[in-house]
């Protein structure tokens, strides 16, 4: 281990230096990554709490900070940030509740 | 509701940071501009301005800071105003000197802004001349002000019937964020006056009453795109309280006065001049508002910006008050420049009239 802990923030800014072993396939993700924030169908602020709302549930520190910061750029709110917050984790309870079904299903066909 | 200012002056506080010097030595120190923020002279070379000098195109606007007394004290507040500051106010016959410079040149806009300059008693006598010179007439407005007490209850009128231009500062839709800037209970205060706006005819159908919307964000974050930001106002102030609004100006935050005492304190004033240099966008620089703009101060001082008049950085020349105000001479002027400058040129840009590029 290169370091006595796994995440830094300092790191985050290193992101780019991902196409220094791999470039074309660094670049087609970078331009494709900003195509995919820029104001669409969807509005900035929107991406961004949406992107909040996933870093959240894929637990990745780098996207916490990086989205809180881009939330207020674009010009959510701490309001509707915890909220998105929510969103993520009343999905990621309810995938955990919905497959008590299997649970259910499997308990019937083994018991009596 | 009352005001409940959460900060003072740095002058009631007897800051370092009220010495123009001093802010000055923060913002050319030596060890960081040498290694990381390179001057912003070199920088706007590369922009066009291959001798590093910006120089305006025509004045255009007229900008009077008629004193420093404001009902509110912002955190971000670049002109470090207050209920404190009662002593630096224009005098009767400073507006009298500006209205003499009006009256002989071909500048179309006077743009009022302060503190709350509506404080000041020559205020409304003020724009009544300006009207009769045929002036168009911007007031930077804090919008509390008009609900703060009962002789200003009547300003909505007063605009209206001056087909004043209302600039007013709201930093966001939600109370939460907008007092975390500008003092609790601002929201509720800023909502209410918005409504008397709207009841008089600003930003409605069939008037030409115009009611612009300022963003200023609430940290150390630079503003996002203007056009999306005008659009969740739009949508959510409707939604939210029924009040609409012409425009909203996105505009970035200085690194002066309390904003740079709000960076020094929470270790951010690098972190804060990185993100502006990182979003350096020569693009802007040909828009940047001094081009168009000369700026006077509550003692009658010339400068290029409001910023600049804030760091004490008069106009280049030998005239440098409106007593001897000429007008060709200040057009073929060299505006002076400092690393606040990368304030203005970051990502689409910032002047008072919003996003440049």
């Amino acid at each position: 281990m290169s370091k006595k802990h796994y995440f830094d923030p300092e790191d985050l800014k290193k992101f780019g230096n991902i196409g220094d072993w791999q470039k074309p396939l660094a670049d087609k993700f970078f331009s494709w990554y900003g195509d995919v924030m820029a104001e669409g169908a969807l509005s900035e602020r929107e991406k961004a709490l949406i992107a909040l709302a996933v870093a959240h549930t894929v637990q990745c520190p780098y996207c916490i900070d990086a989205y809180t910061s881009t939330c207020f750029e674009k010009g959510a709110d701490e309001e509707q940030m915890m909220e998105a917050v929510h969103v993520a984790a009343a999905i990621k309870a309810g995938s955990s509740l919905v497959n008590s079904v299997q649970m259910m299903n499997h308990a019937k066909e083994i018991t009596m | 509701m009352s005001i409940h200012q959460k900060i003072k002056s740095l002058a009631a506080r007897h800051s370092a940071l009220a010495d123009t010097f001093f802010q000055l030595k923060v913002l050319n120190g030596k060890e960081l501009t040498d290694a990381r923020f390179p001057a912003f002279r070199e920088s706007i070379k590369q922009a066009g301005f291959t001798d590093g000098t910006i120089r305006p195109t025509r004045i255009e606007i007229f900008q009077m800071n008629v004193g420093k007394l404001c009902n509110q004290t912002c955190a971000h507040c670049h002109v470090d105003a207050g209920p404190d500051r009662k002593a630096e106010n224009m005098t009767r016959e400073t507006f009298e000197l500006c209205l003499d410079v009006l009256a002989r040149c071909d500048i179309p806009t006077v743009d009022i802004t302060g503190g709350a300059p509506e404080m000041n008693p020559n205020f409304r006598w003020f724009v009544e001349e300006c009207r009769k010179l045929g002036k168009h007439i911007i007031d930077r407005c804090n919008l509390t002000i008009i609900v703060a007490n009962k002789k200003y209850h009547d300003l909505p009128d007063f605009f209206a019937e001056n087909k004043v231009e209302v600039v007013s500062s709201l930093p966001h839709y939600s109370a939460l964020r907008t007092d975390a800037q500008r003092g609790d209970g601002v929201f509720e205060d800023s909502i209410k006056a918005l409504q008397m706006l709207n009841a008089v005819g600003y930003a409605q159908d069939g008037t030409d009453l115009k009611l612009n919307l300022v963003y200023n964000p609430t940290g150390t974050f630079l503003p996002g795109h203007q056009a999306s930001l005008e659009a969740d106002f739009k949508r959510q102030l409707k939604r939210k309280f029924d009040i609409d609004f012409n425009h909203l100006y996105a505009i970035t935050n200085m690194p002066i006065s309390r904003f740079l005492d709000y960076l020094l304190e929470g270790g951010h004033y690098e972190s804060y001049m990185q993100s502006l240099l990182d979003s350096f966008n020569p693009g802007a620089v040909a828009g940047v508002m001094c081009r168009n703009t000369i700026s006077v101060s509550y003692e009658g001082d010339l400068y290029d910006c409001d910023f600049n008049q804030m760091l004490d950085l008069k106009v280049a020349g030998p005239k440098t008050h409106l007593r001897d105000f000429d007008f060709s001479a200040l057009e073929q002027r060299d505006i002076v420049l400092n690393q606040h400058c990368y304030g203005c040129t970051a990502g689409a840009g910032s002047s008072c009239g919003g996003q440049v590029a």
